[in-house]
């Protein structure tokens, strides 16, 4: 090891002291432990405050059964919906140029500005009991409000723009090129979406789907004013949490919200298990 | 196949990107459009592949009005600026698009297919990237698997729309006997479009000089270098 060569340390302009460094980190992770790690811990150590036993035989309730089942089916009829929407309307604005084109991405974005009770309310003087449409269809046996076709259109609503306004930027990126090129090879319409549009966009349209169910799950206010609460009936889990919570069942409030954050640590997980296994398919429908 | 341009003007909203113009070009051709951006060559382009409709006037193939043909029916083998290779497929699945593409009754075997792909791989002279994806190849190698692509679906014409644009001097040098040779081999009626006059004029048999959406003159390139029709003509070609 005689010539064992030195190589000195140099500092890119770029980089900076160390203590700065540290004091970052310090920020970053303080920051991440405080507003992430902190109520993770706080939601599992209340549930099982009691032991496992008492969690579960509070999840095993009729009550909490009924809000689990029912979230689940409002997020499978929901996010569906929303992929099949978001992609049209993604479709309808990358590839076409019309006028009010702006005007159509701003609708877009109305779910995340327009305040959700006020959201709720809207859907309420629209098929309301005391509204025309709302009647009609009462008489006919298909209630909207304080049923599940309210908690349905609410859930669409509020999470519209998630699918929409991930695949709007990609899909302008990436052009219309691609489909032309499939085109004059004589690939139909349809044929070239699925071959060529929808292979360019899976990535962005899953980081949506998922951005959406986590939130069709989780989505409070607009469906606190149509569901109108009905215990074991129209009372999803972020409903029931908070109709546990008043009533002081702690346990029971957040093994919910234990259940319902695992919920969606398990979408997460599955996206980030999916972009491990796909990566060099990742890679590839990047750009050129 | 023989292609006439009879009066065909575009608009896109106020603006005119083709006042009418007519061409006739002759089976076998290998023609360039040449002019600076914002000439309008692209835009006739296009509208020859069936990409665009005309605002005004009429595409003939072969003497039949094809103006309202769909693109998917033209059969016009058309190489885009950036190649615009399915980046999400190998180079195999790439040129084999087309033909997988095909309606069931008249679609090839599988091994029909592979040993087509094989064929045109041997005429780009990349045997062996069948598969690599878009990604791993260089831009030179892209420009002839998009070749190979739009020459798999046996086009009735070739159209490219600047096919050397993105290329270093050197291999744009290459790729141009790569494009004269595979002309003479398949016969194909020839439409490329280019801003490099160099490139038009020792390419093509014939050259169409296009300004501001008019078309300025059309000839063999030494008619256009010896008798510019107009003082564009000439100020480009000097150029």
């Amino acid at each position: 090891m005689s010539d064992a060569v030195f190589i000195p340390r140099f500092r890119r302009a770029s980089d900076d002291s160390p203590l700065m460094r540290l004091v970052l980190i310090a920020v970053a992770l303080g920051g991440l432990a405080l507003l992430v790690v902190m109520p993770l811990v706080v939601v599992i150590g209340q549930a099982l405050a009691q032991g496992w036993g008492a969690a579960i035989a509070s999840l095993a309730s009729h009550d909490a059964w009924s809000a689990i089942r029912l979230t689940l089916l409002i997020t499978a009829i929901a996010v569906p919906l929303n992929a099949a929407f978001g992609i049209a309307a993604a479709w309808f604005i990358t590839k076409f140029d019309f006028r009010g084109k702006a005007f159509l991405i701003t609708l877009i974005d109305l779910p995340f500005s327009v305040s959700p009770v006020v959201a709720g309310l809207c859907i309420v003087l629209l098929f309301g009991a005391n509204s025309t449409l709302g009647g009609i269809l009462i008489a006919h046996g298909h209630p909207v409000v304080f049923a599940v076709p309210g908690i349905v259109l609410a859930t669409v609503f509020v999470t519209f723009p998630f699918v929409a306004r991930e695949l709007i930027p990609v899909m302008i990126e990436q052009g219309r090129a691609e489909e032309e090129a499939a085109l004059t090879l004589g690939a139909s319409g349809w044929r070239v979406f699925a071959s060529v549009t929808l292979p360019n966009i899976r990535w962005a349209l899953l980081y949506g789907t998922l951005l959406c169910t986590a939130r069709a799950m989780g989505e409070f206010g607009t469906v606190a004013v149509v569901s109108g609460k009905i215990r074991g009936q129209t009372a999803t889990m972020p409903i029931t949490i908070e109709m546990l919570y008043n009533e002081y069942l702690s346990v029971a409030a957040f093994s919910m919200a234990g259940l319902l954050t695992c919920l969606a640590l398990i979408t997460l997980t599955l996206k980030t298990g999916l972009e491990l296994r796909h990566a060099d398919a990742l890679a590839a429908t990047r750009r050129h | 196949m023989h292609i006439q341009i009879d009066q065909i003007a575009k608009t896109f909203g106020t603006t005119s990107a083709l006042h009418p113009v007519s061409l006739s070009i002759p089976q076998g051709a290998l023609v360039a459009l040449l002019g600076p951006s914002g000439s309008g060559k692209t835009t006739l382009l296009r509208i020859i592949g069936g990409l665009e409709y005309p605002t005004a006037g009429r595409v003939l193939f072969d003497g039949q009005d094809a103006t309202n043909m769909s693109v998917q029916d033209r059969r016009a083998g058309f190489v885009f600026q950036s190649y615009a290779l399915f980046r999400h497929m190998t180079v195999f699945d790439n040129i084999a698009y087309g033909l997988r593409a095909r309606p069931r009754a008249s679609r090839p075997a599988p091994a029909q297919i592979a040993q087509q792909v094989t064929r045109l791989l041997d005429l780009i002279q990349l045997p062996d990237i069948g598969s690599r994806f878009p990604t791993q190849l260089s831009g030179g190698q892209r420009q002839r698997v998009a070749l190979a692509r739009a020459l798999a679906i046996q086009p009735r014409m070739l159209l490219l729309d600047e096919p050397f644009g993105a290329l270093d001097a050197k291999v744009r040098k290459e790729l141009r006997q790569g494009l004269r040779d595979i002309h003479d081999e398949t016969g194909l009626t020839s439409i490329f479009v280019t801003h490099d006059q160099d490139e038009a004029m020792e390419l093509a048999d014939m050259v169409v000089v296009m300004s501001m959406g008019r078309i300025e003159q059309i000839g063999t390139p030494a008619q256009i270098r010896q008798t510019p029709a107009t003082s564009f003509v000439r100020d480009f070609t000097a150029a």
